[in-house]
């Protein structure tokens, strides 16, 4: 049984409303959203701003209210939870942010901060909940010391290991993602990513995944659901997705991000325009009016998502005249086999060698 | 202009003199040129002194806080030594800069066909007539649908795509020999991100503007760059054509770099990872900036700063065990 199954699942925020307060106009945020995910897995919502990947993850996590749907976690719907029930069911499921500064109570400590989850749910006595606190942040990569210390002694990477530690806290089955790495630097960014996967294999965490970064998504995803405003347009196996994108707006995405490969001989779908609004979604096909594909078909009928045999679905009228996708992503980039030893120093972890984000710019040692 | 190069900065520092006394060096020694038509990337990550190198060259750092020495050549003036009066007919002129956040650059409260018509009245003079008429061929240079419309919106009618399209717009407005794009496209969405670089790339073919592009993005370097200079710590630590940037990495942070970003192109189970982190600014290290973090660190690195040197032709590294290929052969 899959851990969480969402189906039709649909969010209207009232945009305008008339003088006595009757809602005049709707953001159609989310629109019939649908999507399995099994425990131990990574779920990818991307899509461009506005396209309603984060308001689906806070709807699965009832932060806020569908207007319609079912969202069912181990087989329990959860929309039918009480508060009490709704409390309880937080411990299976939590949410990172995306930014590290605005997401930590500035003036708890990293201790409080890791211990108040522990006290809320009463996941271990309050005897326990110190060593609990330092446990936590062994398994990010921190040391237990920290635990004295504010969130502004942090960098970026290393608040957003502390976020994680706080998500963890509660033992959950099910962590949301939401833009977890957009804030930090590259470098800082491969450790988190490094981070989250080896905590996935050592815990058995599900994922969702939310970006807009389909190389990062790329990295880190077992199955790639793609957005555009308000519905899904493509699943599919993160493979089968980005070996041979069907959708034409998965296809735009894949071919608009800058490749680090100078002169990578690859075709380039480049959209005309700008995303329509939420507001007044087009009519049919919501791609249509920047589609390169459109036909008349699309203007008036809305395309269903239709899944083939492998699992792999696409809501496009055109997907099977639309040309082969092969020319999309180069299938070389690889680094030559000298580089690729250089970079490979660079994963090496020597004993001895500090763990990555351990320690604090200019801290002193610890006091023995 | 012998070296047909269009600017040329050599040994640029700026120091920021915080209010506890303490001296950060952001910027340690930078020597940099870009050619007439050439686009140079400035790479690096938050911290390293890429954007203050910018706004130095712009004459934009606060005078009260900051303290710039060494020289920018442009176009045989120096721009540290010159007035500020020489300073403001230059900006915007034949020096223009577009920056990350379009919405914050931008004046709430005028039209943007008023923003961009300032520019052109202030260094071109004429009649407000012929300004307007091209401010409009300016906004259908960047591809703004309608822009005899266009021209009279406010700018947050406008959306961030569109915004950033009307920074480009005005900072062409007196045709440039230099454009400084500081982060361009970070803000924007990807498929906007395609828009705008190609929307650069025709620019630059059309103006023969010489670009300075500002990014921690290696895949927008890759794209629209020539020439490439990565920047760690306030320092430039490597410089090399752009292919050879990518194909021949010669300073270990450039290797880090290239293996921990996450590719399209390949799967690797594991990202590379930069261990540690960049060095207090206000006490540099005395030896090599990337020792503490570096793989191939030796005693030697540790006890004095390394010079940038040549390893092939154009191609520059600031570490003493370039050639890197005899350390892993």
């Amino acid at each position: 049984m899959a851990l969480l199954e969402v189906e039709g699942l649909v969010k209207h925020f009232v945009a305008e409303r008339s003088l006595l307060g009757r809602p005049k106009a709707f953001v159609r945020a989310v629109d019939g959203v649908g999507f399995t995910l099994d425990a131990g897995q990574t779920l990818a919502l991307v899509g461009e701003s506005g396209c309603g990947k984060s308001t689906v993850s806070r709807l699965v996590l009832r932060l806020i209210e569908p207007d319609a749907g079912q969202v069912r976690f181990d087989g329990r719907d959860l929309l039918a939870l009480t508060t009490d029930e709704l409390r309880a069911f937080r411990r299976q499921a939590q949410i990172i942010f995306q930014d590290p500064y605005a997401s930590l109570n500035p003036r708890m400590t990293v201790g409080q901060i890791l211990g108040e989850p522990l006290a809320l749910h009463e996941v271990v006595p309050a005897a326990r909940r110190r060593e609990r606190v330092e446990e936590l942040l062994r398994l990010v990569g921190l040391e237990p010391r920290l635990a004295r210390r504010y969130p502004h002694e942090f960098s970026g990477g290393q608040r957003q290991r502390i976020a994680i530690a706080r998500a963890l806290a509660v033992e959950p089955k099910l962590i949301i993602c939401d833009e977890p790495v957009s804030a930090l630097d590259v470098s800082i960014r491969s450790q988190i990513l490094n981070l989250l996967r080896e905590l996935q294999d050592r815990l058995g965490l599900a994922y969702i995944f939310v970006s807009h970064d389909l190389a990062v998504v790329k990295h880190i995803a077992d199955r790639v659901a793609v957005m555009n405003l308000g519905r899904i347009v493509e699943t599919a196996e993160a493979e089968a997705l980005f070996a041979a994108p069907r959708h034409p707006y998965s296809r735009a995405l894949l071919s608009a991000i800058p490749l680090p490969q100078p002169h990578a001989k690859r075709q380039v779908v480049l959209l005309e325009g700008e995303m329509p609004s939420a507001l007044n979604p087009p009519s049919g096909c919501r791609f249509h009016t920047r589609c390169p594909f459109a036909i008349e078909r699309c203007r008036n009928e809305e395309p269903p998502l239709l899944v083939d045999g492998t699992g792999h679905a696409a809501a496009c009228h055109r997907v099977a005249d639309l040309p082969s996708a092969t020319a999309i992503l180069p299938s070389s980039g690889g680094f030559s086999p000298t580089l690729a030893k250089l970079v490979a120093a660079f994963s090496r972890k020597t004993e001895g060698q500090p763990r990555p984000g351990v320690g604090i710019q200019g801290a002193s040692p610890p006091p023995t | 202009m012998t070296t047909g190069r269009l600017i040329e900065i050599e040994d640029l520092r700026v120091r920021f003199h915080g209010d506890d006394g303490r001296i950060t060096h952001a910027v340690d020694g930078v020597d940099l040129s870009v050619a007439n038509g050439a686009t140079l990337g400035l790479v690096g990550e938050s911290g390293c002194g890429k954007s203050v190198t910018s706004l130095a060259i712009m004459g934009l750092l606060p005078k009260q806080t900051s303290e710039v020495s060494g020289m920018i050549r442009f176009d045989g003036l120096d721009l540290l030594q010159a007035p500020d009066q020489t300073l403001r007919d230059l900006r915007g002129n034949r020096l223009a800069m577009i920056f990350q956040e379009p919405m914050t650059s931008l004046n709430p409260s005028f039209t943007i066909g008023d923003q961009i018509i300032e520019t052109i009245l202030r260094h071109r003079g004429g009649s407000r007539r012929a300004a307007r008429g091209r401010a409009i061929e300016l906004l259908r240079r960047v591809h703004i649908p309608s822009p005899e419309r266009r021209i009279d919106e406010y700018p947050h009618k406008l959306s961030g795509g569109m915004r950033q399209r009307v920074m480009i717009a005005m900072a062409l407005a007196c045709d440039p020999r230099l454009l400084i794009a500081d982060e361009p496209t970070t803000a924007l969405d990807v498929t906007l991100q395609a828009q705008i670089l190609e929307l650069m790339r025709e620019l630059k073919a059309a103006s023969g503007a010489a670009i300075i592009l500002i990014t921690h993005d290696l895949g927008v370097v890759a794209e629209v760059c020539d020439e490439v200079a990565v920047m760690y710590a306030g320092e430039i630590v490597e410089r090399a054509p752009v292919d050879e940037l990518f194909s021949s990495p010669q300073h270990p942070y450039t290797v880090g770099l290239l293996g921990s970003i996450p590719r399209l192109d390949q799967r690797a189970a594991q990202l590379a990872t930069i261990e540690g982190m960049v060095p207090n600014m206000a006490q540099p290290p005395a030896g090599c900036r990337f020792a503490a973090r570096c793989p191939f660190v030796r005693e030697a690195c540790r006890e004095a700063p390394p010079p940038l040197a040549e390893v092939s032709a154009d191609h520059l590294s600031r570490c003493i065990r370039a050639p890197l290929e005899q350390l892993v052969s």
